[in-house]
């Protein structure tokens, strides 16, 4: 007979270390939990002994950051999670080449508050400032500047990374492939500890921002490819729930800029005292998980209106600080919390050039089955990187947040990745918790070519996620905690019971 | 693994010939289920359960045989799950015996045997279960009840009283096993037509095998932790609880 034991840490692949407990890890989504022993080394040299160890013991293993993934990519359930938050040091920088060497739990928030009044930024950024340099690093992040600059590993010279194979510093000239199966590798082939990054110099913490407004998604399209080489960012926000009179769909709001220089600042008049001063706040903060759902349709309806009015029609050359030009949701801490208890998803894909209308069908199924997403995000992405994994290509990517436990949600998605996949796009692995296993191996065709690598990096299979082990990334299923739980239980009686034939 | 939307890959049905189990089976296969074990004690059924959900387009069932009332059977349920699916994401426990409420044929034997069909069996599973899933770090199980054990009524008492033990079972296995990643819904279904109930006369606010599937899936998006089917159970059940005995004999007789 199994027991159920004394609390939840029984039973765990190994033996827990001091400092490690188990934990119930979530993503940024909140949709699924599940529980693994947390380690949270002080430092890379930590880091790399509980890769060994695992890999000596048996056991699984993953990296985790700020947890800013929304599905299940930072998780491995009954395994080990390196929780890398407390590794966020500056190691060195290079004023010349703009070189900055920093361990890879360094947040991107952290680095900005460093490197601003220096004036240097980032490369690239996603929507949230929260991600660490190894998180970004995993997921090939991209930004509002994908179009002219491309994702973030396209920046990064080298990386330090703690494999089961052994660690190393990989560059993109020394080793190819371990680079790029590592940039968009959600973690999967070692934990980064190091990470050398090339920053980009600016003027000024502000930016110049252009604002205008489409009457539906196909003009947005239009205008978005036509003046988009002016910018070196660009988005448009679309409604997916307003549809007009005439019965257009997908009004937008694209907000498009440069970095400001301190001309741009005389220019328009804004006076400031250090314009190098970067001091982002947190407005507001949900303090606790309501009990229901804040996000409803009318809700989300009315609150699109308001975004669509409040825009101008057209302006030219606002003064913006970066913090509210790149992370405004920023400003409202743990807004994640406001999807209640099912939690939600973001749902983003990417389709190639030339199936634009893929775009237009999904805001029109959106629209017609009254889902209610907030704002989506539309955006064109220039050539993707050489990573097998790489989820941006030239076309045009869409994102949008949506509760979870709505009737109909799933089939609908469902509905869409199949689209998704036969135009040749795909889906943001670090993003999803719900796509249909069967279609991944079509939305990133060189998976294999990724398998093998990994396989020379990991060969006895340590590093581990949920992610991974429900959408068959790493091949069959690998239960860690499951194998050793079948042998313990082997000796009760009748377990050969098993009649009947496996297909 | 479970996914974002509550849906499994892989599950066990113990009472693998129940025919709310099948439905639920059928209704998950249609959404991510992909690695199915059937266990229960008659094995022609079980092949042709199998059979069925593999022409339905699962994509691997296999079957065990398991008396649910045997002691041995159950507590080698889990290792044979593991070894046949890897993982268990979900357990659907959909066992029970509806036996008879004549007193001219129950026996010591009966009383015995139909409590550890309806409470004592089932609980042993998830038990064992519940520690699998507590070394994967996750899993859910979902636990048919019954309306029948929310107030026990002579027309069933056995059969209701083995219900009461259950689902007050659940939901204390469902409070110790916060934090662990391992959840329980609980689902009380109210007069379901199927062989089980052939026969019998049928109660208010009877349903079907399938609608009860639908309720588990939603309950499953939703985490919820306990489900009545239909859902206008819970508030006429709400009230019947509250009413006097000799009323509430008059009323359910």
């Amino acid at each position: 007979m199994t027991g159920l034991g004394s609390g939840r840490a029984r039973g765990t692949a190994r033996a827990r270390q001091a400092g490690e407990e188990v934990r119930l890890l979530t993503g940024w989504g909140r949709a699924g939990w599940t529980a693994a022993t947390v380690a949270v080394p002080a430092d890379g040299a930590e880091a790399e002994k509980a890769v060994r160890r695992t890999a000596e013991t048996g056991g699984t293993i993953l990296p985790r950051g700020l947890g800013r993934s929304y599905g299940d990519a930072a998780q491995n359930a009954g395994g080990t999670v390196v929780d890398l938050t407390r590794c966020d040091r500056i190691v060195s920088f290079d004023a010349a080449g703009g070189l900055l060497r920093a361990e890879a739990g360094l947040s991107i928030g952290a680095l900005l508050r460093w490197s601003i009044p220096r004036g240097w930024f980032v490369p690239v950024t996603p929507g949230t400032r929260h991600v660490t340099l190894g998180g970004a690093l995993a997921a090939d992040v991209h930004g509002k500047n994908h179009h002219r600059d491309g994702s973030f590993a396209r920046f990064v010279r080298s990386f330090r990374i703690a494999a089961p194979a052994g660690t190393a510093e990989i560059t993109p000239e020394g080793d190819p492939d371990a680079f790029w199966a590592t940039a968009g590798g959600m973690g999967l082939t070692g934990v980064v500890i190091e990470v050398t990054l090339e920053l980009i110099p600016i003027e000024t913490a502000f930016m110049s921002v252009d604002t205008e407004r489409a009457p539906d998604i196909g003009t947005c399209m239009e205008m978005l490819a036509r003046g988009d080489g002016r910018y070196r960012y660009s988005v448009a926000w679309v409604d997916c729930l307003h549809r007009s009179r005439r019965g257009t769909l997908g009004r937008s709001v694209l907000t498009r800029a440069n970095h400001a220089g301190e001309d741009d600042l005389s220019q328009s008049g804004v006076k400031v005292a250090d314009p190098l001063a970067f001091s982002p706040r947190e407005v507001v903060r949900l303090p606790l998980a309501p009990p229901a759902r804040l996000v409803s349709r009318t809700g989300a309806a009315l609150f699109n209106e308001l975004w669509y009015r409040r825009a101008p029609r057209r302006r030219e050359g606002e003064i913006q600080p970066v913090g509210t030009y790149f992370h405004p949701l920023d400003a409202v801490g743990s807004w994640n919390l406001a999807y209640g208890p099912p939690g939600f998803t973001q749902y983003q894909f990417v389709v190639p050039n030339g199936s634009e209308d893929v775009v237009g069908r999904a805001v029109s199924l959106l629209a017609d089955r009254r889902m209610p997403s907030l704002l989506a995000v539309l955006k064109r992405f220039g050539p993707g990187d050489p990573s097998p994994l790489a989820f941006p290509a030239p076309g045009w990517t869409l994102a949008l947040d949506l509760p979870l436990g709505i009737e109909g949600l799933s089939r609908l998605l469902d509905e869409i990745d199949v689209m998704v996949a036969d135009a040749g796009g795909r889906v943001y692995l670090a993003k999803d918790s719900r796509l249909r296993p069967g279609l991944v191996e079509r939305m990133y065709p060189r998976l294999d070519e990724w398998r093998s690598v990994r396989r020379r990096m990991d060969p006895g299979g340590v590093l581990v996620s949920d992610l991974g082990r429900r959408l068959g990334l790493c091949g069959a299923p690998q239960p860690s905690a499951g194998r050793a739980a079948a042998a313990g239980a082997g000796a009760a009686a009748g377990a050969g019971a098993l009649a009947g034939s496996q297909r | 693994m479970i996914d974002g939307t509550g849906m499994p890959q892989s599950a066990v049905l113990l009472g693998g010939t129940s025919e709310i189990g099948l439905a639920i089976a059928e209704e998950l296969a249609s959404r991510r289920l992909e690695r199915l074990l059937l266990a229960g004690r008659n094995q022609r059924g079980l092949d042709e359960a199998r059979d069925r959900l593999l022409r339905a387009g699962i994509g691997n069932a296999v079957t065990a045989t398991c008396d649910v009332t045997r002691a041995s059977d159950v507590s080698a349920l889990p290792a044979v799950a593991l070894e046949a699916l890897g993982v268990v994401d979900l357990l659907v426990v959909a066992v029970g015996d509806l036996g008879t409420a004549d007193l001219t044929e129950l026996d010591t034997d009966r009383v015995f045997e139909m409590f550890a069909a309806n409470t004592g069996g089932p609980a042993a599973a998830m038990i064992g279960f519940a520690a699998t899933m507590v070394r994967q770090g996750y899993g859910r199980i979902v636990v048919l009840s019954s309306v029948a054990g929310l107030r026990v009524r002579r027309a069933n008492f056995v059969y209701g009283a083995g219900k009461a033990g259950l689902d007050g079972f659940s939901l204390g296995l469902a409070e110790a096993l916060e934090g662990t990643g391992v959840g329980v819904t609980l689902v009380r279904p109210g007069f379901v037509r199927t062989r089980m109930t052939a026969g019998l006369p049928e109660a208010p606010l009877s349903c079907e095998a399938s609608q009860v599937a639908q309720a588990v899936v939603r309950a499953l998006e939703q985490r919820s932790g306990v489900v009545y089917v239909p859902s206008a159970l819970q508030p006429a059940f709400g009230i019947l609880r509250l009413l006097p005995r000799s009323l509430f004999a008059k009323v359910t007789r």
